[in-house]
């Protein structure tokens, strides 16, 4: 692959990796993007664009590589560093302020100022021109940012961006929360900047935005940079190939044959705020039914309402054919209806990383090692041993901090501390995100052992690969509804994709047909 | 005009805890005048001055550490020593007076100083910092006067604890405050003047620098003030020096009113712990990033107006903690409305 | 040297350095007798014995807190929980006296506890507010004036009696303290303070009713203040107005000396003893060496932010 892709390119990768506690996220990216173009980033989930942007944008430094702005070698020691080489990102968590003003937010980093301070008429002033240009005039500039909807504060966070005069922009998925006006104008403002000399990094999932948006499109898979090309050069069906790319990722175990199975979990027309809007599923015993769709579409409420995190659920569930509803996770995984939740987030919902292997394996079960209120050190320790086993975990010392650990086994002492209550309903939150290949093939090993020994699992992931390789059913979510169930052979990407979008399998079908994955 | 009230009516929303608070006051207030035996007259108002300007230097001087999430529990110590030093330095020749409200005030400064530098170098929490720090500002405070006592000029006294023409009759202003012009504000207290002066002269300016606006930015999400790449261990030394500044200030008119200095341990606790109250009951966040010093200062205002009422209602004065106690339980129960709300118990644990 | 270094866990840190700590302050305090005076008061059972009875009384309201701390929170109703026990213990008297103060600690735990689990006011403040309702009650029950009641004979038999020459306090102290180890350390309640002290989603989410937790802390602490309080009402043959005032600040000193981190999460109850035995004997040593509460102070608060300093350093390795 030839290096230098541009002859003056504004910003310059070589060689970059970057490497999260062992676990690869970018590998040996050559990348290149120069001014007055808009440049799209392609892959699908975890192939390392949110790394590109971050480290091109100061937020993380590479553990291998160069980053080169207009030739010069840069080493950014924080975001203010990149911005001052005039690298702005607009990131898909938001950087807002929420008990600040839209106009202190837009202005954060470099108020006008008169005599030392803050001039708040100028600040206003500037904040209502930066609105005005992307057609938010409704907003007001001494509104809080926490007073405003979703898709406003992601328009504050463009036009805060935009008051950086970026000769960069980085849009990480920043159209994915706008109404249609309001993508309409950024799109107009995006072409207007590239005709000011403005580069553009613009990452979406979707297809159609990119091919009116973009000039120049860039493809990455598992880390690594696959392809750049023009605009026109590849048909929307090579892209996609590139992207999902010919290899097998993973080595699934083999699913059993479609049976008709008992129904364990019953949801029926669940409903909660407007996250959830009718939910209806079954889920029998020895059966694996992957969530799928786009990221948000109701797949981690529908789980933490099965596991009594949230109040105000409408509708019902019902296990064995008593009701599943509860009011807490406690009751949850009460024998009554045990129920285990792996959640979405393990450093913060799963685990108490500074705490012992054993403190974190034995939080859900005390009560089975204890004899009365004392717990009783044999049986614990039987226990815990019993976990480590089972999951091979890897470890020094059940004493040691949960910390210490590697993602994977991070992940694993989670699931083992699950396993330790014997559910009967497992739900699963995304259980192999950033962690390793290996850990990942272990865990889908465990998970079809588990359905086998006659377990209900409900198994949402944003890993397509994943929802095939696994799943013995798809349940695809689209605005908290299910809009399809796939079963057996029906279970293919371009399923999968055509239902996360909502739209018809016709052209996804061909394109899958044609390239033979 | 209609832009004015747009202006108004957008901060109210913003504001309901501040506002909510000056309404409380106003009205409270209002009816101590009503119910007062003699009505309103400016007597009242300077001896409720005087007795509320310490308190609500101390409250402004512990919202600043809670709007970035923090607390302060050496503000009282901090006043206390002040006082100490301020009751042996304020007499003698202008100069010589004026030269120890300097030092007073610097003393503070330099204080709460340090307590930021040991908080922001050593990474260590404001609360136990302060808990240690406020230990050693005591014993400086005792070294300076180990029994209560002091000098301060009588003039100074009379001239910052009564109204504006005692002060210009004492100083000889404006024909010795019985010229005609003088006579409309001839009657506002002195130390309204001083608090609501040091208040707009210091913590108005300061909130619109771009250090004081990174105290509301660390207090709202300090992740996101990072990312957007704010001077954030200076406004946290910034918010600390502040708060001893005000501390300061407290200590300094303390000495004033009472001619003395008094290193009383359990006063310096009170003034600690009613000063939180304060910050609560003026629409401070506890959390950080909402509340402002002057909402801090009305919150005071509030805290000694219900103290005020034990003595014309003829309530036994015995009951007036327990009314204070049950008033800041009240106030900060309706806070919790939002966590019966909450959908997602998830959410509460953020 | 190193291999010993290794085999200790980061949590003791803290404990050996207050420990060390200790001892320096025995040896710097007889250093000082001996050259003034020739004798050696500080290393005597007898002497010793004294200060950890008076030490009991703060030792015992710093495991209470100690609870709290481990949750990351704090209560600052204690001086006048052990106010308000002692007051109705002894104005109540007879057999019922202790039973009742009791009762008085559970319920304001309990209050507490609702108001922080249940209404997620930050402790800090609600805290806060039922001290001074409780100070208020207090008042208006004894008119602002001493009780004139006096404590029972249990009571002070408790604070100030001694069985084989060792005060019962110290008894009462010791009794406490290896109850709560019992539960922090082996029984289910005690596993789930820490982990919602670490991370209240986490526990929550294992299915911990964190808010029975957080309520059955506030309620041992209440307890505890209670106990302190009528020690401290036997061992002054009554109870009196802000009797708990000056036990606050040292009991949250004690809890973080000791190695407890004050956002919640980790600490050993062993820790909060030893931090107790040093304050005691920080006191103790000042007050021989006559030193005026001026320089009590300063050496007070110069100690606590010196160790705060060195544990901080350490924890930013470990973690």
């Amino acid at each position: 692959m030839n290096t230098s892709l541009y002859e003056h390119p504004f910003v310059e990768l070589n060689g970059v990796s970057k490497f999260y506690a062992g676990v690869r996220a970018l590998e040996g990216v050559d990348f290149a993007c120069r001014r007055g173009s808009i440049h799209a980033v392609l892959g699908e989930n975890g192939a390392g664009k949110s790394t590109l942007i971050k480290v091109m944008a100061g937020v993380v430094s590479p553990t291998e590589g160069t980053l080169r702005v207009e030739g010069r070698a840069c080493s950014f020691s924080g975001p203010s560093e990149a911005v001052s080489e005039g690298i702005v990102c607009v990131f898909q968590e938001l950087s807002l302020m929420p008990d600040l003003s839209v106009a202190d937010n837009i202005s954060i980093s470099d108020p006008p100022r008169r005599m030392g301070l803050i001039d708040r008429g100028a600040q206003n002033r500037r904040a209502e021109e930066l609105l005005a240009r992307i057609n938010c005039e409704d907003v007001d500039p001494r509104m809080l940012v926490r007073e405003l909807s979703l898709s406003r504060r992601q328009m504050v966070e463009i036009a805060k961006a935009l008051g950086k005069n970026p000769k960069l922009l980085i849009l990480d998925e920043a159209t994915s929360a706008l109404t249609a006006r309001d993508v309409e104008t950024v799109y107009r403002v995006l072409g207007e900047l590239r005709d000011e000399g403005v580069g553009m990094l613009f990452i979406s999932h979707r297809m159609h935005e990119v091919e009116a948006l973009c000039d120049r499109l860039s493809v990455f898979r598992n880390g690594k940079h696959i392809e750049t090309f023009d605009r026109g050069e590849r048909t929307q069906d090579d892209i996609v190939k590139l992207m999902i790319g010919r290899e097998v990722e993973h080595q699934f175990p083999p699913k059993p044959e479609p049976v008709a199975r008992p129904a364990h979990l019953i949801v029926s027309n669940l409903a909660w705020e407007n996250r959830l809007n009718g939910v209806d599923l079954a889920v029998g015993r020895g059966e694996i039914v992957g969530l799928g769709g786009l990221d948000g579409q109701g797949q981690k409420e529908l789980l933490l309402a099965l596991f009594g995190c949230l109040r105000g659920v409408k509708g019902s569930a019902s296990i064995g054919g008593n009701n599943a509803l509860t009011l807490s996770p406690a009751e949850a995984k009460s024998s009554a209806r045990r129920i285990a939740l792996v959640p979405e987030d393990r450093k913060t919902e799963g685990l108490m990383l500074p705490m012992s292997i054993t403190d974190n394996l034995l939080a859900a079960s005390f009560s089975r090692v204890s004899r009365g209120p004392f717990i009783d050190p044999q049986k614990a320790k039987a226990a815990v041993a019993a976990g480590i086993e089972k999951l091979r975990i890897k470890a020094g010392s059940p004493d040691a901090a949960v910390a210490t650990l590697s993602g994977g086994n991070q992940q694993k002492v989670v699931i083992a501390k699950w396993l330790m209550t014997d559910p009967e309903l497992i739900l699963l939150n995304d259980p192999t995100r950033g962690i390793d290949v290996g850990t990942k093939q272990e865990i889908y090993r465990l998970m079809r052992d588990l359905a086998d020994a006659g377990n209900a699992i409900l198994f949402y992931s944003t890993d397509y690969a994943e929802l095939i390789g696994c799943c013995d059913r798809v349940a695809v979510m689209y605005g908290g509804r299910i809009v399809a169930e796939l079963q057996g052979e029906a279970i293919t990407e371009e399923a999968i994709i055509a239902a996360s979008l909502n739209i018809s399998t016709a052209r996804t079908a061909a394109i899958y047909a044609e390239s033979g994955v | 005009m209609r832009s004015l009230f747009a202006t108004l009516g957008v901060s109210i929303r913003q504001n309901r805890g501040f506002y909510g608070a000056l309404a409380m006051f106003c009205i409270i207030y209002f009816f101590y005048h009503v119910l007062h035996p003699r009505g309103f007259s400016t007597n009242v108002l300077v001896a409720n001055a005087n007795e509320s300007v310490a308190l609500a230097f101390v409250a402004m001087a512990q919202a600043i550490p809670v709007l970035i999430g923090g607390l302060d529990l050496s503000v009282g110590a901090v006043m206390t020593l002040t006082a100490c030093i301020a009751s042996g330095l304020l007499h003698g020749s202008p100069e010589q007076i004026v030269f120890g409200m300097v030092v007073t005030v610097l003393t503070g400064t330099a204080f709460g100083f340090f307590n930021g530098l040991v908080i922001v170098l050593g990474r260590l929490q404001p609360i136990i910092v302060t808990l240690a720090t406020g230990a050693i500002a005591m014993g400086f405070a005792l070294l300076v006067r180990p029994s209560p006592g002091g000098r301060v000029d009588g003039d100074l006294n009379w001239a910052l604890t009564n109204s504006l023409r005692e002060f210009a009759d004492v100083y000889g202003l404006a024909d010795g405050g019985r010229a005609d012009w003088f006579q409309p504000v001839a009657w506002v207290p002195v130390p309204l003047i001083i608090l609501f002066g040091v208040a707009a002269l210091v913590w108005v300016p300061f909130r619109r620098t771009v250090t004081g606006r990174t105290l509301y930015a660390i207090g709202s999400a300090e992740g996101a003030a990072y990312m957007s790449g704010l001077p954030i261990a200076r406004a946290k030394i910034a918010a600390f020096t502040l708060a001893g500044f005000f501390a300061g200030c407290g200590g300094l008119y303390l000495a004033i009113q009472t001619s003395t200095g008094n290193a009383d341990i359990p006063q310096a606790g009170a003034y600690t712990l009613n000063s939180i109250a304060s910050v609560v009951l003026g629409g401070v966040s506890l959390l950080g990033g909402i509340g402002s010093a002057i909402g801090a200062l009305i919150g005071a205002l509030i805290l000694r107006v219900i103290s005020f009422y034990f003595r014309i209602l003829a309530i036994d004065p015995l009951l007036q903690p327990l009314v204070e106690g049950i008033v800041l339980l009240l106030a900060v129960s309706l806070g919790a409305v939002r966590a019966l709300r909450v959908k997602n118990r998830l959410e509460l644990f953020r | 040297m190193n291999a010993i270094i290794n085999r200790i866990k980061p949590d003791d840190f803290p404990i050996l350095i207050a420990g060390g700590f200790v001892v320096i302050i025995l040896l710097a305090g007889t250093a000082y007798t001996m050259t003034v005076m020739g004798t050696a008061p500080l290393l005597t059972p007898n002497y010793l014995m004294t200060q950890l009875q008076i030490g009991a009384f703060l030792g015992i309201a710093a495991i209470g807190m100690m609870m709290v701390i481990l949750l990351g929170h704090i209560d600052l109703s204690i001086p006048w929980t052990m106010a308000a026990a002692a007051m109705m213990a002894t104005s109540v008297g007879g057999p019922a006296a202790i039973p009742t103060g009791l009762a008085i600690g559970l319920l304001v735990g309990l209050f507490n506890g609702f108001g922080v689990a249940y209404l997620r006011i930050p402790s800090m403040i609600f805290t806060l507010g039922v001290d001074t309702v409780l100070r208020g009650l207090m008042v208006a029950h004894t008119g602002g004036y001493a009780p004139q009641t006096e404590a029972t004979e249990l009571m002070r038999w408790l604070a100030s009696g001694r069985v084989l020459g060792i005060p019962n306090a110290l008894f009462v102290w010791a009794a406490i303290a290896l109850i709560i180890g019992v539960v922090l350390q082996r029984t289910a309640f005690g596993r789930a303070i820490y982990a919602t002290g670490n991370k209240e989603a986490a526990a929550y989410l294992s299915g911990i009713r964190t808010r029975w937790v957080i309520v059955g802390s506030f309620v041992v602490c209440g307890l505890c203040a209670a106990a302190a309080g009528m020690l401290l009402a036997g061992y002054s043959t009554r109870a009196y107005q802000g009797m708990g005032n000056a036990y606050l600040l040292p009991s949250i000193a004690a809890v973080v000396i000791g190695g407890t981190r004050i956002l919640g999460g980790s600490g050993r109850l062993t820790g909060t003893v030893v931090g107790v035995i040093l304050i005691v004997l920080l006191n103790s040593v000042l007050s021989i060496m006559q030193m005026p509460e001026a320089g009590r102070q300063i050496i007070y608060g110069t100690v606590i932010v010196g160790m705060l300093l060195v544990y901080g350093r350490n924890a930013k390795i470990t973690s």
